[in-house]
């Protein structure tokens, strides 16, 4: 795994150098940015590297904190309200939950409560997700609870585009709490890039599928730099399912687009919002309409989650042209630490491809 | 020394704004005028009154549920108070904060306890992150103790040097559970064990709430680190309306032992009570008829205007 900063070659630069490179070039950008984690500084760089490199290049503004997770997002929000641009790090997505209250009840209340007076551009970003073995407590994928909460972004890290110019754009372009998700096996991954790969399509749209501001009340400023990225197998025929995944699960509906194509002649395409709330329906929408089945993929329970919220939209626009719906999920339990267990509960890609192979 | 660079008659009609001002709201909260709850400072008016004499420009003041003292001290309009708290269009807030969520200027109040700490300290690390030379002032209670992120934000204020002033104020009662049932060992010692320096006073005087306030700010602003006051108080109004658990007896006793409208007013004569009085009564009847007369808000009308 890469994790030198300025170390990001043209061809095969990963997620997480790319993440480490957004930062760096926002912090050169903009001296309101200002960053708290636990155990961010050099030479540990942060207990996935995300930082490495930060805290050595601006002393100043990278503050290592105690094992605070409500803290320094309240003491982070506070920044953000009184003008500077903070970046928390929450070390595992699973301790959100401390921070919950300032998230809820500050900083994404703030703005709309006080009658649209005031910004709080906070980004909260946070590593999520397992198939490490870490265990009930290290593991989950929690962004679940974050998704409709009004006044809050919440935005999921792709390795499709440029992972790191997004995180660069939110923080020295947002006015609102962003809740920023990185799944943690996505780091490793190199980056696609489309100039590479004589296998996929990828189309980027950038267009905002939130609510339009206009005919619906929000509690955030739209139009922000997140795209929908829709994939398909280069010289594919007509794709059959729509697959809407993020994080990780995307990953693996790439990897089981490949397969089926190759070994089953089945074709899908592949829609990976980055962010999910407010939800980013269109691209989904568009895809489904196509293909008459949508198959839904998150690692995190099943129940109530992301893909619920897409399929109850999907119903409620009335065009049912759509002939199967299913959802991919975790197993409603927590996260074990055995590998053997581990990938019992949480969905794979055989289970994607099985899922997939049902639906036809 | 503060003695003398505030005069008798501006503390008392700043004290008597804030009583008449939550008089008038609970007297009328019983038409229905008022949405929600509310939540008054009746006999706590001298910490709000004392401790925010001495903003200055830039300052910035983190209130709580119990904020109408402290909005009102810091210079805040008593009509667009009663409009949101009315839920008017007009109002701090345009009605969508009421009671407990205000943000005016560089005043800011919240509805859960603990949380404000950890927010006001943000802020006041933002004020010396860009040398602006402002100090932040987080209005905390006996209550607020309980919630955990206090410790974490006392920690956070020592470590990185917060140029900020934590009031406790302990009324001694958390709605209706009294301190001896709530708050174990000692109040400051839970500022001394995070190296916070801090001032205690179990006074309702006005005066001597204003010149240790001020001693202690003036701290803040030359050393650049935090500080606490601890302000013994006492309610005489309920926590909300009509839900006072308490003997009237012990209620009647702390006013006629603690109102520091009382106590202000020994020192000055009959005559300028009266006309402070007066002066005062018809600024806040004109303002909640005015509030009145607002306008109710609607859902799409500040949508337009979210850029």
């Amino acid at each position: 795994m890469s994790t030198e900063p300025g170390l990001e070659t043209k061809s095969r630069r990963n997620v997480l150098a790319a993440l480490n490179s957004g930062l760096h070039q926002a912090f050169a950008a903009d001296p309101r940015v200002i960053l708290l984690g636990e155990d961010v500084l050099d030479p540990y760089g942060g207990a996935f590297k995300v930082t490495k490199g930060l805290s050595s290049a601006y002393p100043d503004r990278v503050w290592t904190t105690p094992i605070s997770e409500a803290g320094i997002v309240g003491v982070a929000s506070g920044m953000a309200l009184r003008g500077l641009r903070p970046v928390v790090e929450i070390m595992f997505g699973d301790f959100l939950t401390l921070a919950a209250d300032q998230i809820i009840n500050h900083a994404a209340k703030f703005r709309w409560m006080y009658n649209d007076q005031v910004r709080v551009p906070l980004i909260v970003r946070t590593p999520m997700g397992g198939r490490r073995g870490y265990g009930p407590t290290h593991s989950q994928t929690l962004e679940k609870f974050f998704l409709g909460v009004p006044g809050l972004r919440v935005v999921s890290v792709a390795a499709f585009g440029d992972p790191g110019e997004m995180l660069r754009r939110i923080i020295l372009e947002g006015e609102d709490p962003v809740l920023f998700i990185e799944n943690k096996l996505l780091y490793s991954l190199p980056l696609f890039d489309e100039g590479d790969s004589d296998e996929l399509t990828v189309r980027t749209d950038w267009t905002s599928s939130e609510p339009n501001t206009a005919t619906q009340p929000m509690a955030l400023t739209p139009h922000p730099p997140t795209p929908v990225f829709t994939v398909r197998l280069r010289g594919s025929p007509p794709p059959v399912l729509s697959v809407a995944a993020y994080g990780y699960m995307a990953e693996l509906a790439r990897k089981a687009m490949v397969k089926l194509a190759y070994e089953k002649e089945v074709f899908i395409e592949l829609v990976v919002p980055t962010q999910l709330a407010p939800i980013q329906l269109q691209p989904i929408l568009h895809s489904v309409y196509q293909t008459g089945r949508l198959l839904t993929l998150e690692e995190g329970s099943l129940t109530s989650g992301w893909g619920a919220e897409v399929i109850a939209r999907l119903v409620e626009t009335g065009d049912l042209r759509t002939t199967k719906i299913r959802r991919l999920a975790a197993l409603d339990l927590p996260v074990p630490a055995s590998g053997a267990l581990e990938s019992a509960v949480l969905p794979g890609m055989e289970a994607v491809i099985a899922s997939i192979v049902n639906m036809l | 020394m503060y003695r003398q660079m505030i005069d008798d008659t501006l503390l008392y009609e700043r004290l008597y704004t804030i009583r008449r001002f939550e008089e008038t709201l609970l007297e009328n909260f019983p038409k229905g005028v008022f949405f929600g709850t509310t939540h008054t400072s009746l006999g706590q008016e001298a910490d709000a009154v004392g401790v925010l004499s001495h903003l200055r420009q830039g300052d910035v003041v983190f209130s709580n549920h119990r904020g109408h003292g402290h909005f009102l001290a810091a210079g805040g309009d008593p009509r667009s108070l009663f409009a949101e708290l009315m839920g008017r269009a007009t109002g701090v807030c345009g009605g969508r904060g009421g009671s407990q969520h205000l943000y005016w200027g560089n005043f800011y109040s919240n509805g859960v306890q603990g949380g404000i700490s950890p927010v006001a300290t943000g802020m006041a690390l933002a004020e010396k992150h860009r040398r602006s030379g402002a100090v932040v002032i987080a209005f905390i209670g006996d209550g607020t103790l309980g919630e955990g992120v206090v410790y974490e934000a006392l920690n956070m204020a020592a470590l990185w040097q917060a140029p900020m002033l934590f009031v406790l104020e302990n009324n001694r009662i958390a709605q209706t559970t009294p301190i001896e049932q709530a708050v174990a060992g000692s109040l400051s010692a839970r500022f001394s064990a995070f190296g916070i320096p801090f001032a205690e006073l179990d006074s309702s005087d006005v005066c001597l709430i204003h010149s240790l306030a001020g001693e202690q700010l003036d701290q803040v602003r030359r050393e650049g680190k935090p500080r606490a006051l601890i302000l013994h108080t006492a309610r005489f109004g309920p926590h909300s309306k009509g839900d006072d658990t308490r003997s009237p007896e012990a209620i009647e006793q702390i006013r006629r032992q603690r109102d520091p409208l009382s106590i202000q007013a020994t020192r000055l004569d009959a005559d300028s009570l009266e006309k402070i009085q007066a002066v005062v009564n018809l600024r806040i009847d004109q303002a909640y008829q005015a509030a009145l007369a607002d306008p109710y808000p609607v859902l799409d009308s500040q949508v337009a205007d979210v850029h």
